[in-house]
């Protein structure tokens, strides 16, 4: 962004947001309005592609094995209003932006290496 | 009926409380200063000529100069007028700023397009061309018949062909102001925009709301 004006538009990201990063496990917690009732909604899974940067449009895709081995996917805008909160449960070492090879595999060849952190 | 005076500055989206997105232009509009009123009395009609973006003495002539000192206002670079249905409530000098709109009203926007050169009929009006295939050559996207022949012996006036495309006046009707901030001098409005980022704009009340 140039201007500074619009650069004052730019929304606020989500709690827990700022550091999610492809590869890592996350818990998505989405509001779900229905009728007068809000409940939230968990989706956890492996953040396999985020696109857009820092873009209002920006996006991130979950995706999870649900029963019977059927994965699922979901995309959220990174700035959706409806997210109360992510949480990341685990990060890993990736050599990739889009994890897309991950829907071909299961079982031991979809694992993904833990990262291990150096304490400053 | 009320205006104001913008530069575009660009688009990008807003979500509201309800999580809704919406592509909307930012612009950065005004303070503006009325710098004559004209009267159905003195001009045969009534208007309010207005001014925007305060610039160097030396790039406005002398001219620009004593018609902006009449209203003791500030250098501008651009002045339009705007027509009213009465100049009632205006007087020399008034400063108009962003707030003058509230978010939900609806407004016109004016510009001037982005121009695209002496275009073909396929790009200026969505003509379709000829047929890619079966032999053809040099008729892609030729514009096909431009009327009968002997009978009647020219091309009707207004036929729609390849000419210049854009650089001309613009307005989109009934955009939905989403955002007002006097302070930041900024209108966001629904929807696009004619004409390039820092492109001069008017912002109108709509005129068929």
């Amino acid at each position: 962004m140039t201007n500074a004006l619009m650069a004052s538009l730019q929304p606020e990201l989500p709690e827990g947001m700022a550091e999610i990063d492809p590869g890592d496990t996350v818990r998505v917690h989405q509001r779900i309005t229905e009728g007068r009732n809000e409940r939230i909604q968990v989706f956890q899974g492996v953040v396999i592609s985020m696109r857009g940067g820092k873009d209002p449009g920006a996006s991130y895709t979950v995706r999870r094995t649900g029963s019977h081995g059927v994965g699922v996917e979901r995309t959220f805008p990174l700035y959706s209003k409806n997210i109360d909160k992510v949480e990341v449960l685990r990060k890993t070492k990736v050599r990739r932006a889009q994890l897309y090879y991950l829907r071909d595999r299961q079982g031991k060849s979809a694992r993904l290496k833990e990262k291990r952190f150096i304490s400053v | 009926m009320k205006g104001i005076l913008g530069r575009k500055v660009g688009m990008t989206q807003l979500f509201d409380d309800s999580g809704a997105v919406a592509p909307v232009t930012v612009i950065e509009a005004g303070p503006c200063y009325v710098t004559q009123v004209k009267a159905e009395d003195s001009d045969g009609y009534n208007a309010i000529q207005v001014g925007f973006e305060e610039v160097a003495e030396r790039k406005l002539t002398r001219g620009q100069l004593g018609h902006l000192k009449k209203a003791n206002v500030p250098k501008l670079r651009f002045v339009r007028e705007l027509r009213l249905p009465s100049e009632a409530g205006h007087a020399l000098g008034d400063v108009i700023k962003a707030d003058v709109f509230a978010e939900g009203e609806l407004v016109d926007v004016t510009g001037t397009s982005k121009g695209k050169g002496f275009a073909g009929g396929v790009k200026r009006h969505g003509f379709r061309g000829g047929p890619k295939t079966h032999g053809q050559s040099d008729r892609h996207r030729a514009p096909g018949s431009r009327g009968a022949g002997t009978t009647p012996g020219h091309t009707f006036p207004g036929t729609k062909g390849a000419g210049q495309m854009g650089n001309k006046r613009v307005t989109v009707q009934n955009l939905k102001v989403a955002l007002v901030d006097a302070e930041r001098n900024l209108i966001a409005v629904q929807g696009a925009v004619p004409g390039p980022n820092k492109g001069l704009v008017i912002i109108r009340t709509a005129a068929k709301a």
